[in-house]
């Protein structure tokens, strides 16, 4: 009986296979069809409430701003054309006659200023998470805060008519073009209002990009198709993108393998750490690892003992052998990070980081320990306490005991590490909790000021404690002229007093994006900051 | 009979009320909360979020609402998943953990019954050895390991089957197949081990003395008793089983309840932990529950006990 049951199952099981070869081929060729994992559901598809990679990553297809990128430059979007003000205060945006809604609606200068004040709402429900996107705008921030006095029609954006957006902002704001690209500015069609619950399903979802929602089966699968209203519909090849949600790096890897998506590892997905390293050995040609602008550091409780002490600081920071750590720990093609901004962001006429000296400081060990010395005889310590490495779960512990052997070996001390949970990690980060904690950061927008304005005194993201007068002089120099020399200088020597004289952070490496791409895939861009642009993909033949 | 439905049913209600008293205070006592990113956001923009979901009003008072929406049956939306309500979420993910699930036990039930039956029929042969050798491994072996392995090689390498997925019939084979072979394994000794003493009790005996042919004996009089342990064991694994298993899940890429166990509560999504938290033990009371009754049923010894009981004894 156990025999024929065997037999059976064999049975059933080849029967299923050859229906399902029958049934399914992945197939390339004619099939105009990108498939890419997003690892988990979108928490949104509605402008106002984004503020992840998964949603923007799906968003990208779906809307376009005033503006747009292409091939790393911001060209017209739904604005064909715009003005500026000599004192670079005011934007007045011209609307393309053409431009219209997936529903066939025209797309209006109204349907922005909508959108934009919805969004800043203190009381949209629910409040959007990434309003202060829209801070730059006049009164933006003040009608975004209950009770401030304000009211909606003092904020500046104003629908002169149907095709002119008037902007005013607070300060000259040079890339302000690349911000209007940016997600939490797409408009909203005005019928939202009567739907709140409009971008939870595909029914209802109105959109003005290149593609609209086909699908959404909720934490499985996404469909995207073109949209018949879009004003350059012919530059879309593509008749779908097919988005999946699959957690395990391994299942995606199968996934990769067996065709069943094109595209695996970032922005979205992930390569298993061990065939990433493989593949980059290998040189495997339909793997690539461009640099993103996003750098991985390590905070330091600059108000707490001994680590208040710059030398202390320094002399970590000098004693990590930054090489070793992302050719043997990482293993991503990572560079290793000696100054803050990473490259890839723009300076005056070319790259930040080409313009401006990336050695701000180097590693030495036999100084490090001198520099360790000195700084606990200043704070009248003989001794380096056992301090604690936190960090959240992933990689990053293979990282912090790399670290921590490193100091041991070059210092003489001693490191616990410490995995903790993510949300109890980012609570213990911001209120001070920590010794030295596991950091990263990524550009919202194209310039340095994404990643310097945040250690103003008392800023929300100093996560480290870091008060420095003339730092906060520069920030605010830089982020008051529209002169971009002018600008990027200040930039640079607020760096270096961040890094080289006070080393309030220590800085580890710059970040890749590394994804395999099957050849037949073209046309796919990804960004300065690792975000992908498949609108203008196609399969070939 | 009645009597005894009521006061199981008083003691769900029960039981689930101060499940969801201690889950809703625990789960705020964890540092954290849901709008904690790698960036933070402005104060203004966090005020704004505290303010609408009430995180400002004093403890009791969100236990309140929340036992008042609860009364009401609402679950809330979702913190994480916008315009999302708790109640969709668990019904749309439910609905793949429930298919999968109820394919897995039907399998893990036919197969378990039948390689224990057959191994206590050939105690001590070849045949009895090689399943229960084939037992200890399917307990042995995690799941994870398992349905990395058939999903390896079989959705990759021989590509039988799609690697993710449960859009065909025939994605469920590799699914069922990890998340079957340790009830399969656990029944298939459960089954033998009792069948094994059933079989050799004095009533089997007496009754083949009596002639009566030895297959009405094994399934008239030797399987029902023995499948008493079974179906105790059947109850709280069917719960677990449909409610959906996190590993098995995500090796599949299946859109089941199991990744939301973690996902809510490392997300913080309070009303979804709630939601998620409350809906489990529902399902796991009254798994139990139906198991009290089936036991009642099929062992009359339960029912003499019971002082309502009685009436009509099944067989």
């Amino acid at each position: 009986m156990k025999v024929k049951l065997t037999f059976l199952l064999a049975a059933v099981v080849a029967m299923v296979a050859v229906l399902s070869a029958c049934g399914s081929d992945g197939g390339s060729g004619g099939d105009q069809t990108f498939r890419m994992n997003l690892t988990a559901e979108p928490p949104t598809l509605d402008p106002a409430l984004i503020q992840d990679q998964v949603s923007s990553t799906v968003m990208t297809g779906l809307f376009e701003g005033l503006t747009r990128n292409e091939k790393g430059e911001t060209v017209a979007g739904m604005a064909e054309k715009w003005d500026i003000s000599d004192d670079g205060k005011k934007y007045t945006f011209h609307i393309r006659k053409d431009a219209k809604w997936s529903n066939g609606d025209p797309v209006t200068a109204h349907d922005f200023e909508y959108s934009w004040k919805r969004t800043l709402d203190p009381v949209m429900s629910p409040p959007a998470p990434y309003a202060y996107q829209l801070y730059y705008i006049k009164n933006a921030e003040k009608y975004n805060t209950p009770d401030s006095g304000v009211k909606v029609e003092e904020v500046g954006v104003k629908a002169l008519d149907d095709s002119r957006l008037e902007v005013e902002l607070e300060n000259p704001t040079p890339y302000f073009l690349n911000l209007t690209s940016f997600y939490t500015y797409f408009p909203v069609h005005k019928s939202v209002k009567e739907n709140p619950k409009w971008a939870a399903e595909a029914s209802s979802f109105v959109s003005n990009g290149p593609f609209k929602l086909e699908s959404w089966q909720h934490n499985d699968s996404i469909d995207l198709v073109p949209s018949e209203n879009y004003y350059l519909k012919d530059e879309i090849k593509l008749q779908k993108v097919h988005f999946v949600m699959i957690e395990d790096p391994n299942t995606e890897a199968n996934m990769y393998e067996t065709g069943e998506i094109d595209w695996s590892g970032l922005p979205t997905g992930n390569i298993p750490t061990e065939q990433l390293a493989k593949f980059l050995a290998d040189k495997n040609p339909e793997l690539s690892a461009p640099a993103t602008a996003s750098t991985y550091y390590y905070v330091v409780n600059n108000t707490k003992k001994p680590f208040n002490n710059v030398k202390v600081r320094k002399a970590l920071a000098m004693s990590i052998d930054r090489k070793a750590l992302v050719e043997k720990v990482v293993k991503g093609g990572q560079t290793p990070a000696y100054a803050y901004v990473p490259p890839g962001i723009r300076g005056t006429d070319k790259d930040f980081r080409e313009e401006v000296d990336g050695n701000l400081f180097k590693e030495d060990a036999v100084e490090a320990k001198k520099l360790l010395a000195e700084g606990l005889a200043e704070e009248g310590m003989t001794a380096m306490p056992v301090f604690e490495v936190s960090f959240n779960e992933g990689l990053h512990k293979q990282v912090a005991e790399a670290i921590a052997d490193m100091w041991n070996k070059n210092l003489g001390i001693t490191v616990k590490t410490q995995t903790v949970e993510w949300k109890v990690f980012l609570q213990n980060r911001t209120s001070l909790a920590y010794d030295i904690a596991r950091s990263g950061w990524g550009a919202d927008y194209n310039d340095g000021m994404t990643f310097l304005d945040m250690w103003l005194t008392g800023g929300g993201n100093n996560d480290v404690g870091f008060k420095n007068a003339e730092f906060d002089k520069l920030i605010k120099e830089a982020s008051t002229t529209s002169d971009q020399k002018t600008r990027v200088d200040a930039m640079a020597k607020a760096e270096k007093i961040l890094i080289q004289d006070n080393m309030a952070i220590i800085p580890l490496y710059y970040y890749t994006s590394p994804h395999l791409v099957k050849p037949h895939v073209k046309g796919i861009e990804m960004d300065y900051k690792g975000d992908i642009d498949y609108t203008r993909a196609y399969m070939e033949e | 009979m009645i009597r005894f439905l009521l006061r199981k049913t008083v003691n769900i209600v029960l039981s689930l009320f101060v499940l969801a008293t201690a889950t809703f205070f625990l789960m705020k006592a964890i540092p954290g909360d849901p709008f904690m990113q790698e960036k933070n956001v402005p104060d203004v923009v966090r005020q704004n979020l505290i303010k609408f979901y009430g995180f400002d009003k004093p403890m009791w008072e969100q236990y309140l609402v929340y036992l008042n929406n609860l009364i009401h049956l609402d679950l809330g939306m979702s913190m994480r998943q916008q315009y999302q309500s708790v109640s969709d979420i668990i019904a749309r993910s439910f609905t793949y953990s429930l298919q999968l699930g109820l394919v897995a036990i039907v399998v893990s039930i036919i197969v378990g019954i039948a390689v224990g039956l057959i191994a206590a029929l050939y105690h001590r042969k070849l045949i009895d050895k090689l399943a229960m050798l084939f037992a200890t491994l399917g307990i042995a072996v995690p799941n994870f390991v398992l349905g990395t392995i058939i999903q390896y090689y079989f959705a990759n390498k021989f590509r039988f089957f799609d690697v993710a997925g449960l859009n065909d019939p025939s994605d469920f084979v590799l699914p069922t197949i990890a998340l079957s072979v340790l009830p399969i394994a656990f029944i298939a000794r459960l089954t033998r081990s009792t069948m094994l003493e059933v079989l050799s009790a004095d009533y089997i005996r007496t009754a083949k003395a009596k002639g009566i042919g030895s297959l009405t004996i094994l399934i008239r009089h030797a399987l029902r008793n023995g499948l008493l342990p079974v179906v105790s064991y059947v109850g709280p694994m069917t719960a677990n089983i449909i409610t959906g298993s996190v590993v098995v899940e995500s090796i599949f890429g299946i859109a089941g309840l199991g990744k939301f166990f973690t996902m809510s509560v490392s997300n913080r999504d309070y009303t979804l932990i709630m939601g998620i938290t409350l809906f489990y033990a529902a399902i796991l009371m009254f798994a139990r529950f139906l198991t009290d009754i089936a036991y009642a049923l099929i062992d009359p010894r339960i029912k003499m006990m019971k002082k309502g009981g009685g009436g009509h004894a099944a067989g």
